[in-house]
């Protein structure tokens, strides 16, 4: 066996035993350092709210919805006689609520908040990509005048924190009635992702041959043709990237929308921090909201990931 | 298939002149190789026939009508780049198929899917076709890359180093077929390339460019066998011609203006009628197997012969030299006649 050992050829692209097991354990370290604050309010989201501020903290515990339930509704304590007179429970949530003497008198905000992050989300993601994209594609393309200064001016946008010009917006939202709506939100998260769409898509763009799109035009092709059939297609790495970091920045974007939403256009963000049970924050319910928020960024990123790791694409080329 | 013109055209990138004042006419079914050196704007008369780029000045003719500012989809010619050719997010059929399928054109995809099939036996890749573009050797793609420009059938193709980037031995292989291919099509082709054994083997004509100006144009044989200067001399050949002062070979006869003699390497012999033209030492033999490369001083200059494989000299032996044929240029390297 040990001769065999000596006699086997000497790699020096293959990671060796030992090598590989100090990668592994090092990067199992690093996952679960980064990821105990997310199991943190995942489980937090399944306790009950004595459990979830009891100290020391509670690991094992028995799982409930209570933090579900709370999340999706509004209560109001009754006493018990009136609890009764409402004859059997109605499905769970009445059934865990009713143990605490409380009984749902509706359907919390929560639901038509996390709608509204889609919609300014999602829609100042798509905005920003289209404008990003066009307008990389002129300046990497055309002989755009000043270009190198309209560049730089478009990267200025982004060298302040976005919320030190929150006043004037504040200001400018009240006067043109766009506070707290949708529309408002959106074009305000498409302004500022829109200079970081046009940076990394003319990275992009500029790494596309011309060659490309000149082939194409000889062969009939219009250039708009040619955009969407040859320089699309190539670019789809780029334009998936892009649109993620997009959309995490406006998914996640907290103090505008404390600031420019209160009622019909208020995101997640700001309203689950606002969740107040009996006696103070009610922790579980914060814990799901916080969850369920976590999902559509987490299923876009998947969605997305072949393309982001499906890596350059210029193989067909030899240089 | 057309015939091409170019008349007076002239290009400038911001202060820099690209194209001088370019005359140029490509007779319908020829083959005509542009030679230079890069920067010579090969590559731009390219780009101006196929109306990638607008000519500052002058016209570009094709088939008899002005082409010069139509844009390039009017202008039924095709490109053949010398690298970036393929689509990588598409198949080998696909990439062939994409000129058919534009716009200008619209044919079924019946008809299409004949073309393709027609083109890709032609070029030997029928099994490679529902291969991504991406999966295919240097030859092959290449080979598609013509194939896309074959599958349109063309007024003009317009081919800019297409076989620069691939191996000595693929290049030396796909120069036959795309002879063999223009000859049975009967095409019209402007071919770019600074590769002077492409120009010699697949040109009818060649032109030779320099700093955007057409120094000469004729068939390889005239421009090998009487360049109008030193600088087309220099260019075909190889190993190239030897230029030496006129002082270097008094006894030569040549007109008494000449400042400069070109000698091929072909043409200098150890022995031939009369006395010898002069004599070297030989510094170094290149031994390539079917030939050796002799590389001479003559007095204070350098040169280099051919000699057979089966030489007995060896490094320091003294030989007669008698020069045939020579070459000779004046002052400002114009070629003047014997």
């Amino acid at each position: 066996m040990s001769a065999k050992r000596t006699n086997a050829a000497y790699s020096v692209v293959e990671p060796t035993t030992t090598s590989k097991r100090v990668a592994g354990t090092l990067v199992v370290l690093y996952a679960i350092v980064t990821m105990i604050p997310l199991l943190w309010i995942f489980a937090t989201g399944w306790k009950s709210p004595p459990d979830s501020i009891s100290y020391p903290p509670k690991i094992l515990f028995e799982p409930t919805a209570e933090g579900h339930c709370n999340l999706f509704t509004t209560r109001t304590r009754q006493t018990d006689e009136f609890i009764e007179s409402l004859g059997p429970p109605r499905g769970m949530c009445d059934r865990i609520t009713r143990e605490r003497n409380m009984v749902i008198a509706g359907e919390s905000n929560y639901f038509p908040r996390f709608v509204n992050s889609l919609i300014i989300a999602f829609g100042s993601t798509f905005f920003a990509v289209l404008l990003g994209t066009i307008s990389a594609y002129a300046f990497s393309r055309f002989k755009v005048p000043l270009a190198d200064d309209l560049l730089f001016f478009i990267l200025s946008t982004r060298m302040m924190p976005p919320i030190a010009v929150a006043i004037p917006i504040y200001l400018m939202y009240r006067e043109v009635g766009l506070s707290d709506t949708r529309l408002g939100m959106i074009l305000l998260y498409t302004a500022v992702n829109v200079s970081l769409a046009v940076w990394l898509l003319k990275g992009f763009i500029d790494e596309i041959p011309r060659e490309y799109e000149e082939a194409a035009m000889v062969d009939g092709y219009t250039r708009l043709q040619a955009f969407w059939k040859v320089v699309l297609p190539q670019a789809s790495t780029g334009i998936a990237a892009t649109a993620i970091f997009c959309l995490i920045f406006a998914w996640n974007e907290y103090a505008f929308a404390v600031l420019l939403t209160s009622g019909t256009a208020q995101t997640a963000p700001p309203f689950i921090p606002t969740i107040i049970g009996e006696g103070g924050m009610d922790w579980p319910a914060v814990g799901a909201g916080t969850t369920i928020f976590l999902v559509p960024i987490l299923v876009f990123t998947i969605l997305l990931r072949k393309h982001l790791l499906r890596g350059i694409t210029f193989g067909a080329v030899r240089k | 298939m057309a015939d091409v013109s170019l008349k007076g055209v002239s290009k400038s990138f911001r202060d820099v002149a690209a194209i001088r004042s370019l005359d140029m006419d490509i007779a319908d079914g020829e083959f005509l190789v542009l030679l230079g050196p890069t920067g010579a704007g090969k590559t731009t008369t390219l780009r101006l026939v196929a109306g990638l780029e607008r000519a500052d000045a002058g016209s570009i003719w094709i088939d008899g009508r002005d082409m010069t500012k139509e844009p390039p989809p009017a202008r039924d010619v095709t490109f053949v780049f010398q690298q970036y050719s393929l689509y990588p997010h598409m198949t080998v059929y696909d990439n062939i198929a994409f000129p058919l399928r534009s716009p200008a054109r619209r044919l079924s995809e019946d008809q299409v899917k004949a073309r393709v099939d027609e083109v890709a036996e032609m070029l030997r890749i029928e099994h490679k076709l529902k291969n991504k573009a991406t999966a295919l050797s240097g030859g092959e793609m290449q080979r598609v890359a013509i194939g896309r420009a074959l599958v349109r059938r063309p007024a003009i193709f317009l081919m800019d180093e297409p076989l620069s980037s691939l191996d000595a031995k693929l290049r030396a292989e796909l120069r036959l077929e795309l002879k063999r291919i223009q000859r049975e099509l009967g095409a019209t082709i402007l071919y770019v390339t600074h590769d002077q054994i492409e120009a010699m083997t697949m040109a009818d004509r060649i032109g030779v460019l320099r700093e955007g100006a057409l120094v000469q144009i004729g068939t390889p044989r005239e421009i090998y066998e009487a360049p109008v200067d030193a600088y087309v001399a220099a260019k075909l050949g190889s190993p190239r011609i030897n230029l030496l002062p006129r002082t270097a070979f008094p006894n030569v006869p040549g007109p008494p203006e000449a400042v400069t003699i070109g000698a091929r390497t072909e043409n200098i012999l150890f022995d031939g009628a009369g006395a010898a033209s002069a004599e070297g030492a030989v510094d170094w033999i290149e031994h390539l197997g079917d030939q050796n490369h002799l590389h001479l001083s003559v007095g204070a200059h350098k040169m280099v012969m051919l000699a057979e494989p089966d030489t007995e000299l060896a490094v320091g032996d003294r030989v007669h030299l008698h020069l045939q044929a020579p070459l000779f240029f004046d002052g400002d390297g114009r070629r003047i006649g014997a």
